[in-house]
């Protein structure tokens, strides 16, 4: 039997990168808060510099929810589903945005107006056949100011490259106009970086330090990152990341609005014979609740969206909630972030204290920034070099057919090149097809006998021409700068688990195909919020977090301007 | 085995006692038992000049085996030293510990592969008497990397060879390569073979430049007093958290 709570104003389901956003605006507004996140507090203790603790065991101090819960992946429906090993997401306040790299893009506004653009610029027939790609319901501009309050919430540093019409050269010269420039400059370079920079410019090229959610000095209370090399996959020892945990929560905290519940294990979100939600159903230390609220936002990530609302059955929503269009798990993809190019260089790179954030973009051969008329794809990746290197990933590395893989000659190949590799890192367009979708695995169940995300997922023909071709641009940099061996990953295949998974929900004004309206309400919840990448309809060449943080501030201010309407 | 290496190992003053073999470059194995604390100490002399320069190392008392069994303990400790040998380049799995990583690997966070440990150990070694009349730790090196290599590509005792190398190979990176703290890369030595200056809570930017000379840190993340977890410490932040709500 549930033990039912009081009322609050909002439950917020995961208090992770977009809910932790979420509730600083809320309470700003005066409204009452309930958080409920799986995890618990971690503070920088927790935080050690530890290869083997966060990058191979999975942060074993983080509650295990995500783990109990990992996804199955087939490449079609005659396949058969898989789950494998790791969860990308970790359960904590903060959630990922803990132990993410940080990186912190906006979206191109091509990446908003894919359709409209193309045909526009090529012809309608250049839009893959299958792909259920649409134009989003909002531009670029739609989002601009929300992307400015998010970067000077969390703080992000960087260059910015247009600043109402005023262009920087340090900063990208594709990017779109902003009306303020980051709070902080972009993070240091490096000798390796330097390098890098010196090589894509002798191509004719722009290179620049992309954005990134860490301080590059003092902001407010928090360091300057320290450098010390444990971003990847790590917490931040000295909270320079600009974690949810370290910025929004705690501010809005201390306001006495929200009360955050940790190790709350959502079940499901309830709804009354009108099909408006009316709480949430959840269970902490073995005892169920029930939190009523006049709206629920759901701020997990794109697989427990998906899931939760799937779960959500009822008389009214027998699919799963604000699913009788049949749309929650539709135009899913993970984005193409693979297919690496490995670089050996003939000298030591002293990369061994360097974070993933800190780096060398390219932005010549993403989005539309360059003539695909003769070209047979659309869209493109942004080419990123980075820093970091730690012993256990150094002593796995590739080793370019010149050495075995164990003996005698692998120990001198590793001793000899261990800091002397480079791995690129190029996301790139990825786009939703009619046959890629989530659903509830019929076999596999959590650890409380639910049933996990089933993924039945592939890249096509466009996404790995993308790959392709970034590979060559991704070569031609490296050999400029002085790599002597070149190894190419594969171009992908199934589209797997991934930090960076969108869709589920999708954000349109058509409610026949999307599940969530502009500003990210169900269509057919009206009180109901998804946050998260699961709303974006395009993934952009760029990581999705600052993007979905964005977003659910937009969905916070309409909500709070449009209260009534929505509460009643 | 590098003179520094020896001369290190002889300014321990723990327990000491005679070393199993470091390397086998040759075929010559000679078995004796050695009473005392190491259970396992069967000591394999691999060559004359071993023989006349026999390596002592300390065997500390608390490192004892959690879950392996000494005969385990044996193969894999032949194993792990192929897949990293000590050579001329320096030491290897052996002396960086990895057996005790892995010992501790199986007892705690992945002791669902104890059962998978122990199969294929008893695999290899009822292959090696079929074959060779023999264990494996008492091949030659040759004829271990012979047997190793067919369990790579999964050519014996097909079902678990080629996965149970690939495991044992990254348990042998992690041992080799991670934190001292989890009870391999002793003395940091997997670190120092590599070049990694080690853990530091943070670096400058000359520290980041091309050709910076960095000293290596030899610490272990653990022995940094934020990440002691001593209870009595007090939590020195004023950022990061904190105990808010329930």
């Amino acid at each position: 039997m549930a033990v039912e709570l009081q009322k609050t104003s909002v439950v917020v389901i995961g208090l992770g990168a977009v809910g932790g956003v979420a509730v600083l605006p809320l309470v700003n507004a005066g409204i009452k808060v309930v958080g409920l996140e799986a995890g618990s507090w971690l503070t920088t203790r927790d935080f050690a510099p530890d290869e083997l603790r966060n990058n191979i065991r999975d942060w074993p101090q983080s509650v295990s929810k995500a783990k109990q819960e990992i996804p199955t992946v087939r490449p079609d429906e005659n396949s058969v589903a898989t789950q494998g090993s790791g969860h990308p997401m970790m359960n904590a306040v903060g959630g990922t945005s803990l132990h993410y790299w940080a990186q912190s893009w906006r979206l191109s506004p091509w990446d908003f107006q894919m359709v409209s653009e193309t045909t526009r610029r090529y012809g309608v027939e250049r839009i893959p056949k299958d792909s259920t790609v649409e134009d989003w319901p909002i531009s670029y501009t739609d989002l601009e100011p929300y992307y400015e309050l998010v970067e000077y919430a969390i703080g992000v540093s960087g260059y910015a490259g247009n600043v109402k019409g005023k262009l920087n050269k340090l900063g990208s010269k594709f990017e779109a106009v902003r009306a303020r420039d980051y709070p902080m400059p972009g993070l240091r370079g490096s000798g390796f970086t330097d390098m890098m920079s010196e090589a894509a410019k002798s191509l004719g090229w722009h290179p620049f330090q992309a954005p990134a959610a860490i301080n590059s000095e003092v902001y407010g209370q928090r360091p300057g990152c320290f450098y010390h090399g444990f971003c990847d996959r790590g917490g931040c020892h000295v909270s320079a990341k600009g974690s949810t945990a370290v910025t929004t929560i705690p501010e809005a905290v201390k306001t006495g609005l929200l009360t955050v519940t940790t190790h709350a294990r959502v079940l499901k979100i309830e709804n009354d014979a009108n099909g408006r939600a009316t709480g949430v159903t959840y269970i902490k230390g073995g005892q169920t609740f029930f939190q009523p609220a006049d709206v629920v936002l759901l701020a997990s990530h794109t697989y427990e969206n998906t899931r939760l609302l799937l779960l959500s059955k009822s008389e009214e929503f027998p699919n799963g909630l604000a699913n009788n269009a049949g749309q929650v798990g539709r135009h899913y993809f993970s984005h193409h972030q693979g297919a690496p190019v490995f670089a050996l260089f003939p000298k030591n790179l002293n990369n061994w204290y360097g974070l993933p954030a800190q780096g060398v973009a390219i932005d010549e051969w993403a989005d539309d920034n360059f003539d695909h008329s003769d070209l047979d794809f659309i869209g493109g990746g942004n080419l990123w070099v980075h820093t970091d290197r730690k012993p256990i990933a150094a002593a796995k590395m590739n080793t370019f057919g010149k050495a075995p893989t164990w003996g005698s000659r692998w120990k001198a190949f590793i001793m000899e090149n261990a800091d002397r590799s480079n791995v690129s890192y190029i996301q790139k367009t990825t786009l939703p097809y009619d046959t890629n979708y989530l659903d509830l695995d019929p076999d596999v169940k959590d650890s409380i006998g639910l049933p996990v995300i089933r993924i039945t997922a592939r890249y096509r023909e466009n996404e790995l021409k993308i790959a392709a071709f970034t590979q060559d641009r991704m070569e031609e940099w490296y050999r400029a700068a002085g790599a002597t061996d070149i190894v190419r990953a594969g171009l992908g295949s199934t589209m797997g688990t991934s930090t960076h998974a969108y869709g589920g929900t999708r954000m349109g004004d058509n409610s026949a195909n999307n599940v969530t309206n502009r500003f990210g309400f169900a269509h057919e919840v009206t009180n109901l919020g998804i946050l998260g990448a699961s709303v974006m309809g395009t993934s952009g060449a760029r990581n999705p977090t600052l993007t979905a943080q964005a977003l659910a501030w937009r969905t916070i201010d309409h909500l709070i301007a449009h209260w009534d309407s929505i509460v009643t | 085995m590098s003179q520094k290496y020896i001369s290190n190992l002889g300014n321990e003053d723990e327990v000491v006692s005679q070393s199993r073999r470091n390397l086998i470059k040759q075929a010559a194995c000679v078995g004796a038992s050695v009473a005392g604390v190491g259970a396992n100490s069967v000591v394999n002399i691999a060559s004359a000049e071993q023989v006349t320069a026999p390596v002592v190392e300390k065997i500390s008392v608390r490192e004892a085996f959690e879950t392996l069994t000494a005969k385990e303990s044996e193969v894999l400790d032949a194993i792990v030293s192929r897949i990293l040998p000590s050579d001329e380049n320096g030491p290897g799995a052996h002396e960086a510990r990895v057996v005790h990583f892995i010992d501790k690997v199986l007892a705690g966070p992945q002791a669902n592969l104890r059962e998978t440990y122990a199969s294929a150990v008893e695999a290899l070694d009822m292959y090696c008497h079929a074959t060779k009349s023999n264990s494996f730790q008492n091949l030659s090196a040759d004829e271990q990397d012979y047997i190793l290599n067919a369990m790579q590509t999964g050519s014996i005792f097909s079902g678990i060879s080629g996965s149970f190398f690939s495991l044992i190979r990254n348990h042998t990176i992690e041992g080799a390569f991670s934190d001292p703290y989890y009870g391999g890369n002793r003395d940091f030595i997997g670190w120092d073979m590599l070049g990694y200056p080690g853990v530091r809570m943070g670096s400058t930017p000359e520290d980041v430049r091309m050709g910076a000379d960095l000293s290596p840190s030899r610490q272990s993340a653990y022995d940094m007093p934020p990440y002691t977890k001593d209870p009595a410490r007090e939590v020195s932040t004023s950022v990061g958290g904190g105990e808010h709500g329930s």
